[in-house]
């Protein structure tokens, strides 16, 4: 079944608070999800009063804020800090987003809470685990397959075949939509989510693929593909602002397309 | 225990079972069936509810009536079957439980929609005069 509460081992509980300093001109309460693996503590909710003020508008600056002059025991993954890489993906106010491209005064309300990518296993603080999400990832063999001699050059493709994986290759792997979705926190196990099945789609497009077939074999499955129940989170989530919903779509009507 | 099985043998699981098409056209397919079919159904039972029990009779024994009534009853209670069946899937997932509960859902299905069909045909061939 379901498992609707959490065991009794990861129930968060009521963490420290961080008072601002003296002096700080605007002050906004950020609540953080924090889990350190090395204790046997249950996970708690720590808070910040933040001087707002003092650092950057988005929530990433926060947290850097907070690491370097509160707390530096907080961590969290980040790198680009300008919405490429997809390091600093979390949630935050209840939807998952890059803390890097999200301005903290975007979620309404006083304070501001922020967790860990939901129904991922929790390595420490904000950082998941996401070997799996990886593992499914690597399972479509997101590559370019050919059984034709190479040619000389480059394999060629027309602008407008190029065109349509437009609004697929921008994805920069987040995990922003798969943890989003229902359907994967339920039987991530098995479906592949809609990150994985975005990018399995955009080598199904890719006019110079010769392994179709293959692909969709490897696709077609009540797990795999068919647990997608257009929920939509993904795309309302991505913050790439793409649409894995509508490719998860084609994938079923190119398998429809097989059948009739 | 720990597991020293690799991240990607996990991904890959148990592979593709090779089939789901058939069946995500099959449910679309019969949800469309069953909007006229519906609709036929809503204006059968208005037409239903202004005749005494006779008329009724008369009014499912009627070619056209008996077999709508029969389509109607077999769509929906195959896309019922279909429905749950995938919310067992989504939210069950012990093996034996999610078996039995696969088993039972055929069964009750298969057992309540050919009941109502029988019944549809008693009525129509003239066996509740």
């Amino acid at each position: 079944m379901v498992q609707l509460a959490l065991p009794k081992n990861s129930r968060v509980q009521k963490g420290r608070h961080h008072p601002a300093p003296a002096g700080a001109a605007k002050v906004k309460t950020f609540k953080v999800y924090r889990y350190d693996p090395e204790t046997s503590e249950n996970p708690r909710w720590d808070t910040y009063d933040v001087d707002v003020d003092a650092c950057g508008p988005m929530v990433l600056d926060v947290l850097i804020h907070i690491k370097n002059t509160m707390d530096p025991t907080l961590a969290f993954r980040r790198s680009c800090r300008e919405g490429v890489c997809g390091s600093c993906a979390m949630n935050v106010g209840g939807r998952n987003t890059l803390a890097c491209t999200h301005g903290h005064a975007e979620t309404p309300g006083a304070d501001c809470q922020i967790s860990p990518l939901p129904s991922m296993p929790v390595l420490k603080d904000l950082i998941p685990d996401l070997s799996h999400f990886y593992a499914q990832y690597a399972s479509i063999e997101p590559w370019l397959h050919t059984t034709s001699p190479e040619p000389q050059r480059e394999w060629l493709q027309s602008p407008e075949d190029r065109e349509k994986i437009d609004g697929l290759y921008e994805c920069i792997l987040c995990a922003c939509c798969t943890t989003s979705c229902p359907s994967y926190w339920w039987n991530g196990e098995k479906y592949l989510g809609p990150a994985t099945l975005l990018h399995a789609y955009r080598w199904l497009i890719d006019s110079r693929d010769e392994a179709t077939g293959d692909r969709l074999d490897a696709l077609e499955d009540p797990f795999k593909l068919y647990r997608c129940h257009t929920i939509m989170n993904c795309a309302q989530v991505c913050p790439k602002g793409l649409n894995p919903a509508k490719a998860i779509a084609e994938v079923k009507k190119m398998l429809a397309d097989r059948v009739v | 225990m720990a597991s020293y099985r690799t991240p990607l043998g996990r991904a890959r699981g148990l592979g593709a079972a090779h089939h789901g098409a058939s069946h995500w056209l099959a449910e679309r397919v019969s949800a469309i069936a069953l909007v006229p079919l519906v609709l036929w159904m809503v204006f059968g039972i208005l037409r239903l509810a202004s005749l005494d029990y006779q008329g009724a009779v008369l009014w499912v024994s009627e070619p056209l009536n008996a077999v709508l009534m029969v389509l109607l009853t077999a769509t929906a209670y195959w896309h019922m079957h279909a429905g749950m069946r995938v919310i067992v899937e989504d939210y069950i997932h012990k093996t034996l439980t999610k078996a039995v509960l696969l088993v039972l859902n055929m069964f009750v299905s298969v057992l309540v929609g050919s009941l109502a069909i029988f019944s549809i045909l008693k009525v129509a061939l003239g066996g509740a005069l």
